[in-house]
């Protein structure tokens, strides 16, 4: 180890200066929202806020005990797993290749790069109109192949609806940051083993995936954030959490209670519990996950 | 060059000084195509027949989402004066009494004459207040209706000159209309409006407590009856036999009825317009089906669609202007002259017998069926539905059918469930704006 070249500040408020432009935005566009949800969890109040009464923690009694609202825990998570795993897997797949394509690889990666570009309203409503029973394209196609599709009954098929929303939304970001991965793993060590005869499958394995661990890594919690915060528009546009409840998961509550039917009180109550549970996730996934990536 | 700059000059300057001496009234609405035509042709009419005022009508999305944009601009201290609010919305915006201006205040005191006797019995007794006070100003109120494929009807064989009139009859042309290879037979739109809501008053029977809430925050949901069980159960079955099929949620059944691909349909009456001009084949509309067993059953039916809100915090002198526009409203030609146009009711008696004077009703057979249902006399149980939180108990009935057309409860199951899910959120209501 070299010497540690060191920066000391002598000056007491110049840290603070210049940490203060990034303060202030997580301030203003963190803090400052997250305290008022907490406030608002403890209150109950009338759709114009002309009355507001401290209610304690009875909007998260409340909430827990409403069976659907921890039905809707399981739901999330299998969501969640499903969007960030097959999100994964599927955009390291197309990585993988669109690093070895030699002639068009332009083309190809923009074309897989457009996704990121469709808002996730448009793309819940888009995959809703492929998949509408009875005259939507793909549920017409398999129709003629004697599978009969309804997500409007079916909770499996409406799972497998949002959870592919989501997926084709989010393959894109993932994309390219495999795709950066790989191209910055050193071209000698692929080559090194190709001469010592390691087949492709072994080389991915034994030398690409390891050190892309890190990508991987980040990667993975961006995905897990993305499936619990950012999925309530592909799901409103899609299913609206049917059918009964069994596509509603935490977020789609959060918008639907606070937003469509305002009640302030228990959506902010559901978007801490939310928070609670990512900031968790969040832990475990450095605590444990972390400890497996090689910088 | 000089001279039109002048004058250009000279007439912004006095546009100006005449839009100074007009008093704006915002109006929020949430009327798309044929009907947001109506309202901007309304506030033209209006501002064109005076020069003190100067209605404003903005388009702010659907229902719910206009509700909320009025919620957060009230709070934020620049609320709209007038904002159209569906009847779902109409507890949580009686409950508001800080937001709101009664409407028979506004008029009261403008000077203006308020004869709430005028309007169709069920649409007034909807908006006012247990004090007999009338709180908005009925707009655009609609009811549940029956409609019928014609065409299906002749390729099944069946006689189209009497539709089906009651539950089982349905069920009959259902039959016969998959026996002819008929895929969708029968369909439903806003199925908690009409299974439940609708279902109970033409039936005769509470929906909830406390007269339905009309009388008291402290109403509870009691629609688990024999009855409501029975109907259910039988929707069950027609499902299970295909007789039924789901189409979803709200009103995306009534692109099935319009396609041609199912052949009967319960939704808004306010559907008519659309059909009238889309559909290829010959329809009927025709009254809700009943069960022709229960006593006191077909009873009447009860008002969806919505009505116009005056919201707090303004000038005296815009109040004004609020009224003299209600009272341009109110005029019976104006009325019926929206009605025709739009398929909504015709909200008062004299709008109905204009109407039926001009010869309408017998260009257009179907037209008056709802005016029908809704003409009646009402019963305590059937005078209308007004619940808190009720954007939230339709979900619950949009889940809990759901559950039963997919075969993983039964009838009673579900209906408990929506029974015991609604209370609770109509406790949290009453709790949330007691005061």
């Amino acid at each position: 180890m070299a010497a540690e070249k060191r920066v000391i500040f002598r000056s007491a408020w110049l840290p603070w200066l210049l940490l203060a432009p990034q303060g202030i935005v997580i301030a203003a566009f963190f803090f400052w929202p997250a305290a008022q949800a907490l406030l608002q969890s403890l209150q109950q109040t009338d759709a114009f806020g002309t009355s507001t009464q401290w209610v304690g923690l009875e909007n998260f009694r409340n909430l827990f005990n409403d069976p659907t609202y921890l039905a809707s825990f399981s739901t999330t998570a299998i969501f969640s797993a499903l969007v960030a795993g097959l999100g994964l897997v599927l955009s390291l797949t197309l990585a993988y290749f669109a690093d070895r394509v030699v002639r068009g690889a332009g083309i190809y990666r923009t074309l897989l790069i457009w996704p990121y570009a469709v808002a996730p309203a448009v793309a819940g409503v888009l995959w809703m109109f492929m998949f509408a029973p009875s005259i939507g394209i793909a549920s017409y196609a398999l129709g003629q192949l004697g599978f009969e599709w309804n997500h409007l009954l079916n909770s499996r098929h409406a799972m497998t609806l949002i959870v592919m929303a989501a997926v084709w939304k989010q393959i894109s970001y993932n994309f390219l940051f495999f795709l950066a991965g790989l191209q910055s793993i050193p071209k000698s060590l692929i080559e090194a083993a190709a001469i010592d005869g390691a087949t492709p499958w072994r080389r991915f394995w034994t030398i690409q995936f390891p050190l892309l661990s890190p990508t991987t890594f980040f990667l993975l919690v961006i995905n897990v954030v993305y499936a619990f915060f950012d999925t309530f528009a592909i799901v409103d546009a899609s299913t609206r959490g049917g059918p009964g409840k069994d596509t509603a998961i935490l977020v789609y509550k959060v918008y639907y209670d606070g937003f469509k039917a305002m009640d302030l009180g228990g959506s902010a109550a559901q978007s801490v519990v939310l928070m609670v549970i990512v900031i968790a996730l969040t832990v475990l996934q450095f605590r444990y996950i972390e400890k497996k990536v090689n910088y | 060059m000089k001279l039109p700059q002048i004058a250009i000059v000279l007439m912004g300057a006095s546009l100006g000084l005449a839009a100074q001496a007009q008093t704006e009234i915002q109006w929020w609405h949430s009327m798309t195509a044929v009907n947001g035509e109506w309202v901007t042709d309304l506030a033209k009419q209006f501002n064109s027949s005076q020069s003190a005022y100067r209605i404003v009508p903005t388009y702010k999305g659907v229902y719910d989402e206009s509700m909320t944009a009025a919620v957060a601009a009230f709070r934020a201290g620049n609320a709209p004066h007038i904002l159209q609010v569906f009847e779902v919305g109409t507890a949580t915006m009686m409950a508001s009494k800080g937001a709101v201006v009664p409407v028979g205040k506004v008029m009261r005191d403008a000077g203006y004459k308020f004869d709430t006797s005028v309007y169709i019995p069920a649409v007034a007794s909807y908006y006012t207040a247990p004090s007999g006070e009338m709180l908005s100003f009925p707009f655009n109120s609609s009811t549940t209706v029956f409609y019928i494929n014609k065409d299906a009807f002749k390729a099944a064989g069946i006689d189209t000159a009497k539709p089906p009139a009651t539950w089982p009859e349905v069920a009959l042309a259902a039959a016969k209309l998959k026996a002819s290879g008929h895929k969708c037979p029968f369909t439903t739109a806003w199925q908690g409006w009409t299974q439940l809501e609708s279902f109970s008053a033409w039936h005769n029977v509470d929906l909830a407590t406390k007269r339905n809430g009309l009388a008291g925050l402290d109403a509870r949901l009691v629609s688990n009856s024999p009855l409501h069980v029975r109907h259910i159960e039988n929707l069950a079955n027609m499902s299970k036999q295909g007789l039924f099929i789901y189409k979803g949620r709200a009103n995306t059944a009534e692109a099935s009825f319009i396609s041609g691909e199912c052949a009967m349909l319960t939704t808004s009456s306010g559907f008519f317009g659309n059909v009238k001009k889309n559909a290829k084949f010959a329809f009927n509309v025709a009254t809700l089906p009943y069960y022709p067993d229960v006593p006191g059953a077909p009873q009447n039916t009860v008002i969806g669609g919505a009505s116009l809100w005056v919201l707090a915090g303004k000038k005296a002198e815009e109040y004004k202007g609020v009224a003299a526009f209600f009272n341009f409203l109110s005029n019976p030609e104006v009325q019926s002259a929206s009605h025709k146009r739009t398929g909504y009711l015709p909200i008062t008696t004299a709008a109905y017998q204009l109407t039926e004077k001009s010869g309408f009703y017998k260009e257009n057979p179907g037209a008056d069926t709802a005016v029908n249902q809704m003409i009646r006399k009402t019963t305590d149980k059937s005078r209308g539905i007004r619940l808190g939180n009720y954007v939230q108990i339709r979900t619950i009935e949009d889940e809990e059918f759901e559950q039963v057309w997919a075969g993983k409860k039964s009838a009673k199951e579900a209906l408990d469930s929506i029974v015991q899910r609604g209370n609770e959120l109509l406790e949290r209501f009453e709790k949330a704006n007691k005061s």
